[in-house]
């Protein structure tokens, strides 16, 4: 099992979400982020006072896969968060080691 | 310990209005009519203690009592026309909006979100406090007695005033009821002391806050109210023996001709060297300089701008206490003047920065809202529009080149925007109300008419003067009201409250739940 966590732009979060759908993902956990990677952030002006703001919202989404999900569900999503431009985001894979479904108590494959 | 203390020195503040009035008791209300006997002979001139400057000079009038009976025998007491009196309820009106929620949100927006519910409660509290203590003893002082400095305490909790009182206007014969002075100037000695908290915004001890704009308003704002607006109203002045009498026993600043028809002096410039000052004292916010402090909401800023500028045509037009053309005057001066200040501080924000922001045409607003108080009822629309434009450029330097010199940390430009706002409006004032410039020049209550003599020199170096005075005055007492306050409650908050966000660590409270 992974659990892939993708870091993408706020407006693509509906294209990725229903890219997602189409390969059958089913769940997927969605939180409100501000990084910068290459992107540069902008200044703001207020009064005398001059800030840099380096860093920019951004949506991270959490997705648990089975193993041969995974080249899809990265395909799917580079895909539709793509635009081109710098700051499109990220990709990370990481080792999912247990899952559990608190409602009925099913752990492993049975959970995701 | 300090908290004790705190209650202490605040019941004694409170004591002090108490006990006066009833060592004096037995004074009668009506005492304060210097010129009653003297000059007036006509039939409205009850015993005008009043203090109400038509046209030209200064505001404050005394308030004539209806009683008077050892004064005047003659006259029946003045009955105020129901269209002045009306108007001037609403313009009273207009000013409490200015205060609450004008200048609240005008602040509130422009802190960081944990220190919103800070900002209006300081600003709330300051105003409940100090209506209060101008019912009290704040009243009488500023508008009453004979001195050049200071008023007394003959109408102390408001003695002797009744339904029937009336106070003088700027126009011989006119009155409105005295109730009604007393609550409008209510308004501007509450407003004054909550333009200040702007200058220590997130980092004040709440006690302090208070603290501090009790004494500042009992030793700064009511002297130099007195001193700028208190004489003894048009009626008393009917050749030139009586005009000298009036003037020597009117507020110090009238009586050398300063004018400033709706507090450029007494409120933005007093209020604006303070501000300054406890900026110095109280030293920078946390993090200043590095950290992000950026304005939580300028959609509040906004907001509040506006309710400014519309509840500001009470500040400026009520300051005529009638309605008449003079007034209508005042009305289009700070309609026109505050347009221009936002069009120019936005266009030169938009030459040198790149971008015209909301945070500039808001503040462009207030400058010239500011700058035109003193000059509303004196200067043309044209000149009007000038003071604007000059304010709206004037101000943004001093919130940015000034304000980067000054070195001090005036959160939310309380100096640069109405200290200097009201310093640029107080010459400018000398300037445009020459005849020769489209000004309405000085009235001259003997010849009941405009003096068409009119030296622009000689009038701005009396601004300049009124502007000294009051510099220095409001920041000597300022200092000394902090060190005190200091002394007492402590100004500031320690450091992991100022970091938590004054709502929390002052005030319990969150203002957004996320």
């Amino acid at each position: 099992m992974k659990l892939i966590t993708a870091i993408i732009k706020p407006f693509k979060l509906d294209e990725v979400r229903e890219a997602l759908s189409t390969i059958g993902v089913q769940g997927i956990t969605v939180t409100e982020v501000k990084g910068f990677g290459r992107q540069k952030g902008h200044t703001e002006l207020y009064r005398g006072a001059e800030y840099v703001v380096d860093f920019l919202p951004k949506v991270k989404l959490e997705v648990a896969v089975a193993e041969d999900l995974v080249e899809r569900v990265i395909e799917a999503v580079e895909a539709s968060a793509r635009t081109g431009k710098i700051g499109d985001g990220k990709i990370f894979v990481f080792d999912l080691e247990q899952v559990v479904r608190i409602r009925t108590g099913e752990t492993g494959a049975d959970a995701l | 310990m300090k908290r004790m203390l705190t209650t202490l020195l605040m019941a004694a503040a409170l004591g002090l209005g108490v006990s006066l009035p009833l060592a004096a008791q037995d004074k009668a209300p009506a005492a304060a009519a210097p010129t009653a006997n003297a000059t007036v002979a006509t039939a409205e001139a009850q015993a005008p203690a009043a203090a109400a400057a038509t046209d030209s000079k200064a505001e404050a009038p005394m308030a004539a009592s209806a009683a008077a009976p050892e004064a005047a025998p003659a006259a029946a007491t003045p009955v105020p026309n129901k269209g002045d009196t009306a108007w001037m309820i609403m313009a009273t009106v207009l000013v409490i909006l200015m205060t609450i929620p004008g200048l609240a949100l005008f602040y509130g927006g422009l802190v960081r979100s944990k220190n919103m519910l800070s900002i209006l409660m300081q600003t709330m509290m300051v105003f409940a406090v100090v209506a209060v203590l101008w019912a009290i003893y704040g009243y009488p002082l500023a508008f009453g007695g004979d001195g050049q400095v200071i008023g007394t305490l003959d109408k102390l909790f408001l003695r002797g005033i009744t339904p029937d009182s009336v106070a003088a206007t700027f126009s011989k014969g006119v009155y409105i009821p005295e109730y009604i002075f007393v609550a409008f100037q209510c308004t501007f000695a509450a407003i004054t002391p909550a333009l200040i908290i702007g200058a220590f915004a997130e980092r004040i001890r709440f006690s302090a806050a208070l603290l501090f704009c009790v004494l500042w308003f009992t030793f700064s704002y009511l002297p130099i109210a007195h001193m700028v607006w208190y004489w003894a109203g048009p009626d008393a002045i009917t050749d030139a023996a009586s005009l000298e009498a009036v003037t020597a026993n009117a507020g110090w600043l009238w009586g050398k001709g300063a004018l400033d028809f709706a507090g450029g002096t007494v409120v933005h410039i007093n209020a604006g060297v303070a501000g300054l000052v406890g900026a110095f004292i109280i030293g920078k916010r946390l993090g200043y300089g590095r950290e992000s402090m950026a304005p939580h909401s300028l959609a509040f800023t906004m907001i509040g701008a506006s309710l400014l500028w519309v509840g500001w045509f009470g500040f400026n037009v009520g300051s005529n206490l009638e309605a008449n053309g003079v007034a209508a005057l005042a009305f289009v001066n700070t309609f026109v003047a505050t347009a221009a200040a936002t069009v120019a501080w936005s266009l030169a924000e938009w030459m040198s920065k790149g971008k015209p922001s909301m945070l500039g045409a808001a503040s462009g607003a207030v400058a010239g809202l500011v700058a035109v108080t003193p000059a509303c009822g004196f200067v043309g629309p044209m000149g009007a529009i000038v003071i604007g434009l000059s304010a709206g450029v004037v101000c943004l330097w001093g919130v940015n080149g000034l304000k980067r010199l000054l070195g001090a940390d005036d959160s939310l430009d309380v100096f640069g925007v109405h200290g200097l706002g009201g310093i640029l409006g107080a010459l400018l004032t000398g300037v445009f109300a020459s005849p020769a410039l489209g000004g309405v020049g000085i009235f001259d209550y003997v010849t009941n008419a405009a003096n068409p003599e009119y030296s622009i020199a000689s009038q701005v170096w009396v601004q300049a003067q009124a502007v000294l005075t009051t510099i220095v005055w409001s920041a000597v007492v300022s200092a000394i009201a902090y060190k005190l306050v200091d002394l007492v409650v402590g100004l500031r908050v320690a450091e992991d409250e100022e970091r938590e966000g004054l709502d929390i660590s002052s005030h319990g409270e969150s203002a957004y739940h996320s």
